[in-house]
């Protein structure tokens, strides 16, 4: 039994039920920054330790650590650190989030990372509801606001229905090929040829399950509700880790053991990106809170990022991976400026509370301005170059029709962003809003100087990424 | 195979759970009253999974169908914990646990 591959976790395993002992003795009013520093240290040297990890299939085949692994898992690490900052800065004294909170982003990261090197349709749902579970918990943790546990239910319910019916796919894939490993399934489907309903049902049922929880039309219903309810640090967390967790596994399984089925399920994921991208932009125009504009910004950014998948080529794993590092940057960063928006310590999320922001504080609109930029596309922010390889693959790819409703639907987008940005400019104040706390401002400003400079770490991801596609492709 | 499901055939167990799956998405989609019968159609989907794991585990003679059914009803019941707790506060929040009552958030 080799355990080394998923040192990393199990480290990040341990730690984090230590943190919640030492969370348990402390102070009930108190002990919300102390359980968020051991948090944030405890994913730190995690994330250090995934870098220093060894390549290798450990633990009986159940687990896989890769290239592919260690870039997502950075991605997943550095998502739950800095929802892990932002909640630090939302939560003023006294505290209306309980210790838990942080402990849960851990735990939920941990599955994220599970599902990031799964080697066996088991790791593949153990990890996934590692990670849902502690997001339905952290959905309604406020549990004195209505909104948030009608947020948490609707997850909760829309949620389950997803893991089941990625469960009885898994168990018609596993009828058919008689394994759940990853390599032997690959060998078994390579050497039959043949393609009975059954599994193709059961791929489909998969493929439902993932679209579920990356929120991808038409499985992306509960999103905007959930986004709207869930306290806004959650959402933040929840736009992140558990966004590239379920990427990894989409492209480990659709190029891995189905990668010679992409004839078959390349259609599939043409329609369920089409669809994301041009609902994201056509359902966001008429929202006023910005978190429910957020949800649909992000059911667009996971249709163009689905746009590389759908090319079912190297190149085009390697624009989603680049397109969701650039998503990880400027969606902490707008979420950081979100958690800001407080006024006489009272919540405001409404997109009007922005007005006037250019005069009465015009650093947090030129990050908010700089990120919204960077969500349209414009160069040279990071939004850009994700969009800019994501479409070369699927131009490449010779998917025509999905260019075009790529490029009309951020045509659409720009306007809805364009008009938070007119907002915060050119409309008159409405009252300024409480000095945002240290932590918020230090995840805006480093995120949107990391949108602005993305071009200068461009080579070094964009080599990763190339490394991590290729350690699944070959 | 053993002998007693080679004389049945794995169908019939297809059917059945086929059947339990169906009743389980239709319990969620066209139930409009209380949201613990959700729960219950929730249970019913992934004890479907479970049957296909345990009739394809003695199918294929490979113990790992088994092993996936133990994780299953476990998460199952980790789920059920979790599902009941958050109904608990919302049902505090709001005082009623109707379907049609949730929907403060909507457009």
């Amino acid at each position: 039994m080799n355990w080394m591959p998923a040192f990393p976790e199990l480290v990040l395993a341990i730690c984090g039920l230590i943190i919640l002992v030492v969370g348990a003795f402390l102070k009930k009013t108190e002990s919300f920054v102390p359980v968020s520093a051991l948090t944030i240290a405890a994913l730190v040297g995690t994330a250090f330790l995934v870098c220093g990890s060894a390549d290798g299939v450990g633990l009986g085949h159940l687990f896989i650590n890769d290239n592919f692994a260690r870039f997502l898992k950075l991605l997943i690490l550095t998502g739950g650190i800095l929802a892990t900052v932002v909640a630090m800065g939302y939560v003023r004294e006294g505290g209306d989030l309980p210790f838990e909170t942080p402990v849960l982003m851990l735990f939920s990261t941990l599955g994220a990372m599970l599902m990031a090197s799964s080697g066996n349709l088991i790791t593949l749902f153990v990890g996934l509801e590692l990670s849902s579970l502690s997001i339905y918990i952290l959905c309604a943790i406020e549990r004195e606001r209505l909104k948030a546990a009608e947020a948490g239910l609707k997850y909760f319910i829309l949620g389950s229905l997803a893991s089941g019916l990625l469960l009885y796919g898994i168990s018609l894939v596993y009828g058919y090929a008689g394994t759940m490993e990853y390599p032997a399934l690959t060998s078994i489907l390579m050497a039959s040829g043949l393609l009975p309903v059954g599994l193709v049902i059961g791929i489909v049922f998969i493929i439902v399950g993932l679209a579920f929880k990356l929120s991808a039309v038409p499985f992306h219903m509960w999103t905007p509700d959930v986004y709207q309810g869930a306290p806004t640090p959650v959402t933040a967390f929840m736009a992140g880790a558990p966004k590239f967790a379920a990427f990894a596994l989409l492209i480990r399984i659709m190029a891995g053991p189905f990668g010679m089925l992409a004839p078959r399920w390349q259609l599939l994921l043409v329609v369920i990106s089409a669809l994301s991208m041009l609902f994201g932009s056509l359902a966001a125009i008429p929202q006023t809170d910005i978190k429910r504009l957020m949800a649909y910004s992000s059911i667009g950014h996971m249709g163009y990022a689905m746009m590389g998948l759908a090319s079912a080529s190297g190149a085009g794993i390697r624009g989603t991976l680049v397109y969701l590092s650039a998503y990880l940057v400027m969606n902490a960063g707008v979420f950081a400026g979100i958690a800001a928006m407080r006024r006489q310590g009272h919540e405001v999320t409404k997109i009007r509370d922005l007005a006037g922001l250019g005069q009465t504080n015009p650093a947090m609109a030129l990050t908010m301005t700089v990120f919204m930029f960077s969500m349209i596309g414009v160069p040279p922010m990071a939004g850009f170059f994700g969009k800019f390889m994501v479409f070369a693959a699927a131009w490449n790819a010779g998917l025509t029709g999905l260019l075009i409703v790529g490029g009309v639907s951020a045509l659409i987008g720009a306007y809805y962003y364009l008009r938070v940005v007119k907002i915060m400019y050119f409309d008159a104040p409405e009252g300024s809003f409480d000095r945002p706390a240290p932590s918020l401002t230090f995840v805006s400003a480093s995120m949107g100087v990391a949108t602005v400079l993305y071009v200068v770490g461009l080579g070094v991801i964009t080599s990763a990424a190339d490394a991590a596609a290729s350690a699944l492709i070959g | 195979m053993t002998p007693a499901l080679e004389q049945i055939g794995q169908v019939p167990f297809l059917i059945v759970s086929a059947v339990l799956l169906v009743l389980g998405v239709f319990g969620i989609f066209l139930n409009r009253k209380n949201i613990i019968i959700i729960m219950m159609s929730m249970e019913l989907i992934l004890l479907s999974a479970n049957l296909n794991f345990v009739v394809f585990s003695a199918v294929h003679g490979d113990l790992s169908g088994q092993v996936m059914t133990l994780f299953v009803l476990t998460i199952a019941a980790a789920e059920a914990a979790i599902g009941l707790a958050i109904l608990t506060v919302y049902f505090r929040n709001r005082g009623s646990i109707q379907v049609e009552d949730v929907t403060m958030m909507k457009g």
